[in-house]
């Protein structure tokens, strides 16, 4: 079989992931500049040089420890947040064929809430894993149940989004019974964080840790685009044109829940980017998978990193919880995408 | 290339729904699969395109086990329209066409001027070029089950296994449909529930009851008022079509 040239979409492609990534950093600093202590672009700028290039541009120290200590770490993280969940959504709307599926169908974040409390209430670990560790097992730990509860039922997807569902009822449930038996006031707030979500006090290890295990997730997710596309008419169809189908379910599955997994114990369980962003990023670049992907990773972070920074900002000095801003900015911009695709699909 | 079944028999959930059945097609040729529900039509299908292996006996593509054969290169010799394939994904046609193209396709690399042409081929042959930038959405039935051969076709198969094609179609689609598939450059196995369909375009049938082949060969040869009798337990009378030659199967509603 002779392989003809590759049209030059690939080109386009390549410059277009390049915008993405210009979008990002933009959003990045121009988001770091906004705040109850405003910094000017210019300063952020020599902030940044001064730490990444080693200049010594003088800037006031104030604004150094604000910038590089607070915002930017926070910025980072909201990015990296964006862009995972984003992903995370993507591949389960497809793979399970349920344009409600979202990162926490599969009962991540109730687990991880589960894993919080056990530390932080209970106690249990002796303060050798911390409260993210905790969450970061409880959200496998209620994985692996969706997993073992799948492996039982002949149903497939379906089965897959039931096990979902009834991982993410017992673990909440357990947390609402670890909470009501044995916790305080204080202890209930901190519960109540893994549930909404927050973006507070991120440092650069977080940074580190968010934005490798989205980036590895991105590269994996990727390879598999081609697979994913030919789902879209079922299992059966995608098995006939030669995809492993249970191969590709349970590799995806698995970086999905580890994505998830690592972004709640860091920032919380951040609702509806997950579930509309990919939507969002569909209506506007089509069903491909080469494009969509890329596409709700650069939406998500951009998406997310604006939405922190009015939330910080809208209501200074009380922050909004992240997950109240993301619903409310998102839910009026999805109406809208999704009018705008009515009056075409008349057409 | 040719696919065949040679003594295969598959247990699935407890039940045998495929015992000791031998499928030996001639290249090229239009293999009609019969028999009433639940006789091992679409389990023998499945079997043949290799999503499932049987429990006993041999599939084999080109001589060699077809279990030992890669995936991509099964799906680039035989493809599948399956029942029901629904999506729904705001999916334009060509896309769809374009799915066929998935097993030869390279990890990053996009559009090849050979998918390019396998697909406005594909399109043509089935007579939706200029529905190709439509949505999937907003096709008729006959034009998805069309769009699914075409999706098919773009996987440049030799083999083309078909899954009741012409269920829900109205009856002018069912002949273009069939008419289509015995025309194709390839050899085609359909399960079929009509058996005048089956007599008109398949050039051999095979006759499956409770997972057995019960009767094989020749339209003309096979379907007679008592096989008929013996596997769907109807009554029916067969007439040879002065003009063309073919059998013509008429049923009698009175019970056997």
């Amino acid at each position: 079989m002779t392989r003809g040239r590759p049209l030059p979409r690939a080109v386009l492609g390549l410059v277009l992931g390049l915008l993405g990534l210009v979008a990002i950093v933009l959003s990045v600093g121009v988001a770091v500049t906004l705040g109850p202590a405003d910094v000017s672009l210019v300063n952020v700028r020599d902030i940044l040089l001064n730490h990444l290039a080693l200049t010594d541009i003088p800037v006031r120290v104030s604004e150094d420890a604000i910038v590089w200590q607070e915002r930017l770490p926070r910025a980072l993280v909201a990015a990296a947040c964006g862009a995972g969940l984003g992903l995370s959504g993507v591949i389960l709307q497809s793979l399970l064929r349920n344009p409600l599926a979202d990162p926490f169908v599969l009962g991540v974040s109730s687990g991880a809430s589960t894993g919080a409390v056990l530390v932080g209430v209970l106690g249990i670990g002796g303060g050798a894993i911390g409260l993210s560790g905790g969450a970061f097992i409880g959200a496998l730990a209620a994985f692996g149940f969706v997993l073992l509860l799948a492996r039982f039922s002949s149903a497939g997807t379906a089965g897959v989004i039931l096990a979902g569902v009834a991982s993410t009822q017992l673990f909440s449930a357990l947390t609402s019974l670890v909470v009501f038996a044995f916790a305080d006031s204080d202890e209930t707030r901190g519960v109540m964080f893994w549930l909404l979500g927050s973006l507070e006090g991120m440092r650069w290890d977080d940074v580190a840790l968010s934005s490798g295990v989205v980036t590895a997730g991105a590269l994996v997710c990727l390879v598999w685009a081609r697979s994913l596309d030919a789902f879209a008419f079922g299992e059966d169809v995608a098995a006939s044109l030669g995809i492993h189908v249970g191969r590709t379910r349970l590799i995806l599955l698995i970086v999905t829940a580890l994505l998830t997994a690592t972004l709640v114990s860091i920032a919380g369980a951040i609702g509806f980017v997950g579930l509309v962003l990919p939507h969002a990023a569909r209506l506007l670049f089509g069903q491909r998978h080469s494009r969509v992907i890329p596409a709700t990773i650069v939406l998500g972070a951009v998406f997310m990193v604006w939405v922190d920074a009015a939330s910080r900002v809208v209501f200074a000095p009380t922050p909004l919880p992240v997950g109240v801003g993301t619903a409310l900015v998102g839910v009026p911009v999805f109406v809208l995408l999704l009018l705008r695709n009515k009056g075409r699909g008349r057409a | 290339m040719t696919l065949e079944a040679h003594r295969v028999s598959w247990r699935r959930g407890g039940t045998l729904v495929i015992d000791d059945v031998t499928l030996c097609p001639l290249p090229g040729s239009t293999v009609g699969l019969l028999g009433p529900n639940g006789s091992g039509k679409s389990s023998l299908l499945r079997l043949l395109q290799g999503v499932s292996a049987p429990d006993t006996g041999r599939i084999t593509l080109d001589g060699a086990d077809l279990t030992s054969v890669r995936r991509r290169h099964v799906a680039r010799t035989v493809a599948t329209v399956t029942q029901h394939a629904e999506t729904e994904v705001d999916i334009l046609v060509r896309d769809v066409v374009r799915l066929g193209r998935t097993p030869y396709r390279s990890l990053f690399g996009g559009d090849t001027a050979d998918d390019a042409r396998a697909i406005d081929r594909a399109l043509a042959h089935v007579g939706l070029t200029d529905k190709a930038d439509r949505l999937w959405r907003t096709l008729s039935g006959g034009e998805r089950q069309r769009a699914h051969i075409a999706r098919a076709l773009a996987q440049e198969p030799t083999e083309l296994l078909l899954d009741e094609p012409t269920n829900h179609l109205d009856i002018r689609h069912q002949l273009e449909l069939l008419a289509l598939v015995a025309d194709l450059p390839v050899t085609a196995i359909v399960a079929l529930h009509d058996l005048n369909l089956a007599a008109t375009f398949c050039d051999s049938v095979l006759v499956l009851q409770d997972g057995r082949a019960v009767a094989g060969g020749s339209p003309r040869d096979v379907l007679t008022p008592e096989l008929i009798g013996d596997v769907y337990g109807v009554r029916a009378r067969v007439a040879e079509d002065a003009v063309t030659g073919r059998s013509h199967v008429l049923f009698d509603p009175t019970p056997l």
